[in-house]
């Protein structure tokens, strides 16, 4: 059983998909997601245990040798990332059948619930994989779920926003495809292991360039790096609540595992940063994104928008950590996948509930919120210190350590900015807290009460993660430094 | 010590484990929040006393460590510089909380025991990631203070507050950075001013110190407050910056010149300014430069003078703005000019704040004289005549200002037929205390040298000093009365007076957008004219070809989005092939 458990983490929720259409009843469907879900969060801790104790687990599927048939490998980077993708999705269900039950048809309940699972296949298969093909494969599952789930949203521009990430999704996939199938021109393998022992042999030629420039930007459509963001605060804001608590908590932090994959293990950390200058590229491109992300969400009146371009603001420091190029920085930018899942999941989920509650997550109607949903404000409180870095939360953590690895290479202009950047987290999070805490509550709005238990539960198990893995860093630092150790090849 | 002493410490030992002060703070605020009335009254009173002596059975040492990320954290760092600021942090916090025992408004009551706790936590923070959470938690408790007297004006001042302390943490995070970059520890010692990380902590106290240039936000938002929430106010923020400058400075030049500067521009503003709360304000900014030039000169009588003053000045400045907050809790004004003749009917808060006047302008037998003069002594000790003779003119001001102009102006003056009582019984009690302990410390001085870090020997009631303060005094009283007399003091006028924050808060803004608008004229005139051009070309094109424009006009995000993927696509695949 221990054996297999990295098929079953990628399998349990694909079987699990298609079985939730036979139970048609939404509670019992809802009551058997979570259980799948959990199961496969139980699986990633185990592997996470594994890996941790005896080192990368590589698996092969039907028995076939690894440079033919398809291999799993586990090292500390996948199992990190398993750990917060299963996680995150076992915590979002918890509120899931409350606050879909007011933003769905309740006819599709049990659609949603498979394109749930099915996504969240894709995700961990994403991961779990050891082959370059694979990875197309289940980046295809998971974003055509998504598609599916995006246009489930309440509001009709859902279904614009969706077809929009549909696009850009599928330009994505299609140029990570079109990168995969040069290098199997050039190597005849697809397994990323193989890959990276050929790759180096014709790493001078054209082609192996434009492999490499087509995987890149593919990635970073997916992961929406300034400027191939802007597809993302749309989609993000039109989608059902638990969707976008879990896509914003889930999907980009893949694709920064898919970049971090792919040009450090696959094609290298000196092809990759020698054919490209892409440590400047990245540092302008996620400073820039910090920049023009957090001032865009000053300007927001959706507080779902708001969020989505601080997302995006986010993805900007976990860049700019990769581009350092170093084994700091690297544990920053993962660090920062950690702990940016753990805000994120939070204050989306805290979104949820007030768009259980009022309906509608326009800045104008949280007036006077603080006082009639003082848990929910609070845990957005708490995650938008958690944005802005405030000691004794994780965003304190990653931010220091990214300010860290910036000064141990003497880029300390690069770091002055990286504070002004989290100065205007400030700037976007106070504005929320002032019409929330200062201004009087809406009239016919007197009767608005705290969100129910179903949603408090999983935001609070979500806030209390933000302070506890503030404060006992070594769960989340551990792993971390492992990872960006064994990606630089140096034995911890 | 006496046995009995010492067999009562070592109880206290025994039954406390070692709690950091700001604990039961947090803790009394917390209960607070749930409870109301008297018993909240109860619960609030017995924090302070309760903590303090706790604190006094503590012996030094670092009492608690904690790992984080790879550096070591010291909460609770215990030595006689930051315990003397620990006794006159709860002394301070038990008069205020007596003080403000009428007052019946859960945020402001809870704030104030949660910023009580901040500054305890300050001082004794041993490194300085702690202590920049507490700088922040300062920041973030004092703020309420301010906003819970609820108008527009100290919304806006709060605000402007809040930034400006939110910055000086920033600020000292980024320094602290440098500084673990620069010498692989967090622990908060000397600093200096060599590198980066020096300088940039300096700048951050100095912000919360009010060095000159950045000492608006104290004078703007302390006399915006609430009556009790500026006796608050005035003990912990700028002292805890003190504490900081004598923890991680001491010696350094610079302070010096600062120092001297911060003793003598505000009195100016005191002399001119109409609302009484601001005259003190602008006096706490002279005050706090005398301690300033102590850490600056940096000998070992200096920094005593420096922390002891620091710990007068808590407790007169407390007793002045308690009795300002008197006058306006009773009276409902504050400006010199509605004020005068209080005195017939508010005797008690007339003689109080009269000790306290006597004490800050350093009369013999209170206690301001044991602290000031240690100062003035280094500096004449070391040969900065200069400054000396600017500490001296200072010290008159403060006489003028501080000492006679407020009690003057409020008590005395013109009759406005204003005929307010004493205030409540708890107001007159915790003012009372504050005076006692004024004069007890001039009397009896070696109570609090034994406090001090150094033992210098000092003795401050010798015949030069007395005579010279004496005459000081003297002389500056003489000089108001006769220029009152002549009618040349400057009339208590309704004015705005405008300070140095007018360059940043007017002028600055005032230019730029001047500057903007001609910029945005020029910009409009060039882009108008591009884009006709632009769009005559676009015609012509069209003319040709429809598709083009079409293609141009660009009305499908979804088109520009995939126009971006493209550049970028382009430009990765231009880099790779130049290499």
């Amino acid at each position: 059983m221990l054996t297999h458990l990295p098929i079953l983490q990628v399998i349990v929720p694909l079987l699990a998909a298609p079985l939730c259409i036979f139970l048609r009843r939404p509670p019992l469907v809802w009551l058997f997601t979570l259980i799948v879900s959990s199961l496969a969060f139980v699986i990633s801790i185990l592997l996470l245990q594994q890996v941790m104790a005896s080192g990368t687990i590589v698996y092969e599927l039907g028995g076939w040798d690894a440079p033919w048939g398809i291999e799993y490998r586990i090292d500390a980077l996948n199992a990190f990332l398993l750990l917060i993708i299963t996680a995150i999705s076992t915590v979002v269900l918890l509120a899931a059948q409350t606050s879909i039950s007011k933003e769905i048809p309740k006819e599709k309940h049990m659609l949603f619930y498979t394109l749930y699972l099915l996504s969240l296949t894709g995700m961990l298969g994403i991961v779990a994989t050891g082959d370059a093909f694979n990875v197309f494969v289940f980046l295809e599952i998971s974003s055509l779920s998504a598609y599916a789930l995006i246009a489930l949203g309440k509001d009709r521009r859902a279904l614009w926003a969706s077809f929009q990430y549909l696009i850009m999704g599928t330009i994505g996939a299609t140029f990570i495809l079109i990168g995969i199938g040069l290098m199997y021109q050039m190597t005849g393998t697809l397994n990323m292991e193989d890959l990276s022992t050929r790759l180096p042999e014709v790493a001078q030629t054209r082609t192996v360039f434009v492999s490499f420039a087509f995987v890149i930007v593919g990635i970073c459509l997916k992961l929406a790096l300034f400027p191939l963001h802007l597809w993302l605060p749309n989609a993000y804001t039109y989608a059902p609540s638990i969707v976008t608590a879990f896509f914003a908590a889930t999907a980009t932090k893949v694709a920064i595992y898919l970049l971090i994959r792919f040009s450090f293990s696959v094609f290298g950390l000196s092809f990759s940063f020698t054919t490209l200058p892409l440590q400047i590229l990245f540092m302008v491109l996620g400073l820039s994104g910090i920049f023009v992300a957090s001032i865009a969400a000053i300007y927001q009146t959706n507080i779902k928008t708001l969020f989505a371009y601080s997302s995006i603001a986010q993805i900007g420091y976990m860049i700019v950590g990769f581009s350092v190029s170093t084994v700091t920085g690297l544990t920053a930018t993962l660090l920062h996948v950690f702990n940016h899942a753990l805000m994120k999941g939070a204050l989306f989920l805290a979104l949820g509930a007030v768009m259980y509650r009022i309906g509608s997550v326009q800045l104008s109607q949280f007036q006077g919120l603080g006082r009639q949903m003082p848990l929910t404000m609070a845990a957005i409180v708490i995650g938008g210190l958690s944005l802005i870095g405030v000691p004794l939360t994780v965003g304190f953590v990653s931010k220091w350590y990214l300010l860290m690895a910036l000064i141990e290479q003497g880029w300390w202009p690069v770091a002055v900015l990286i504070v002004l950047g989290s100065l205007l987290a400030v700037v976007y999070v106070w504005r929320l807290v002032e019409i929330a805490y200062f201004k009087p509550q809406l009239v016919g709005k007197e009767s608005v009460k705290e969100a129910p238990l179903s949603f408090l539960i999983p935001i609070w198990i979500l806030v209390m993660a933000n302070i506890y893995f503030g404060i006992d860093t070594r769960l989340s630092v551990q792993v971390a430094q492992a990872a960006a150790q064994s990606l630089f090849g140096v034995s911890p | 010590m006496t046995p009995m002493g010492a067999a009562l410490k070592g109880v206290l030992m025994m039954w406390m484990l070692e709690i950091p002060p700001f604990v039961p703070f947090f803790i009394g605020a917390l209960i607070a929040i749930f409870t109301r009335g008297a018993l909240r009254g109860a619960i609030m009173l017995a924090t302070p006393i309760l903590s303090g002596l706790h604190l006094w059975g503590m012996p030094e040492g670092i009492h608690l460590q904690f790992a984080f990320l790879d550096y070591q954290l010291l909460p609770y760092r215990v030595d006689k510089l930051s315990l003397i600021f620990g006794y006159v942090f709860h002394i301070a916090a038990l008069i205020a909380i007596v003080y403000s025992l009428h007052v019946r408004d859960t945020m402001q009551q809870v704030a104030s025991m949660l910023y009580a706790g901040s500054g305890l936590g300050a001082v004794f923070a041993g490194d300085l990631l702690t202590l920049f959470i507490f700088w922040e938690c300062l920041a973030f408790t004092s703020v309420f203070l301010i906003w819970a007297r609820r108008t527009e004006k100290s919304y806006a001042a709060g605000l402007r507050y809040l930034i400006t302390h939110v910055l000086s943490g920033v600020i000292l995070l980024v320094g602290a950075l440098f500084y673990v970059a620069e010498h692989d520890t967090l622990k908060f010692d000397y600093i200096g001013l060599d590198g980066i990380a020096g300088w940039l902590i300096f700048i951050a106290f100095g912000v919360k110190c009010a060095f000159p240039m950045a000492h608006n936000w104290l004078t703007d938002a302390y006399p915006e407050a609430t009556v009790t929430g500026t006796v608050f106010l005035s003990a912990f923020t700028t002292k805890v910056a003190v504490y900081a400058l004598a923890r991680g400075y001491p010696g350094t030049e610079l302070l010096i010149y600062i120092g001297a500067a911060m003793t003598c521009f505000p009195i100016f503003f005191a002399v001119i300014e109409n609302d009484l709360r601001r005259v003190l304000a602008y006096s706490l900014i002279n005050q706090v430069g005398f301690m300033v030039v102590g850490i600056g000169i940096g000998t070992a009588l200096a920094l005593n003078g420096a922390i002891s003053h620091a710990f007068n000045d808590v407790i007169f400045k407390g007793l002045l703005f308690m009795s300002m907050g008197a006058v306006l809790h009773m009276t409902g004004r504050i400006n010199g000019s509605d004020l005068g003749g209080l005195y017939k009917t508010m005797p008690k808060t007339t003689v109080l704040c009269i000790i306290g006047a006597a004490s800050i302008s350093a009369f013999p037998l209170f206690s301001g004289f044991v602290s000031k003069s240690m100062v003035m002594s280094a500096a004449l000790e070391n040969g900065h005549d200069w400054i000396w003779l600017m500490l001296l003119f200072a010290s008159a001001g403060v006489f003028h200002h501080a000492g006679i102009k407020i009690p003057y102006f409020a008590f005395f003056a013109h009759d406005s037929g204003i005929r307010a009582n004493d205030p409540p019984n708890n107001m007159v009690l915790a003012m009372t205390i504050a005076a006692g302990l004024c004069i007890a410390i001039g009397i009896y001085p070696s109570a609090l040298y034994s406090l001090l870090p150094y033992d210098t020997g000092y003795n401050p009631y010798d015949a030069t000093h007395v005579l010279a303060q004496t005459q000081l005094l003297f002389f500056s009283a003489l000089a108001f009365v006769w220029l009152n007399l002549k009618g040349k003091y400057p009339p208590e006028l309704r004015s705005t007076n405008l300070d140095f924050d007018w360059i940043y808060r007017r002028a600055v803004p005032n230019v730029l957008q001047k500057t903007f608008s001609i910029i945005w004229k020029v910009d409009g005139a060039l882009r108008k004219g591009f884009l006709v051009r632009l769009d005559r070309c676009l015609d012509f094109i069209a003319q040709k070809n429809g598709g083009i424009s079409n293609l141009l006009s660009r009305t499908y995000p979804a088109g520009s989005m995939v126009m971006w993927v493209a550049v970028i696509l382009a430009a990765y695949l231009f880099l790779s092939f130049i290499r």
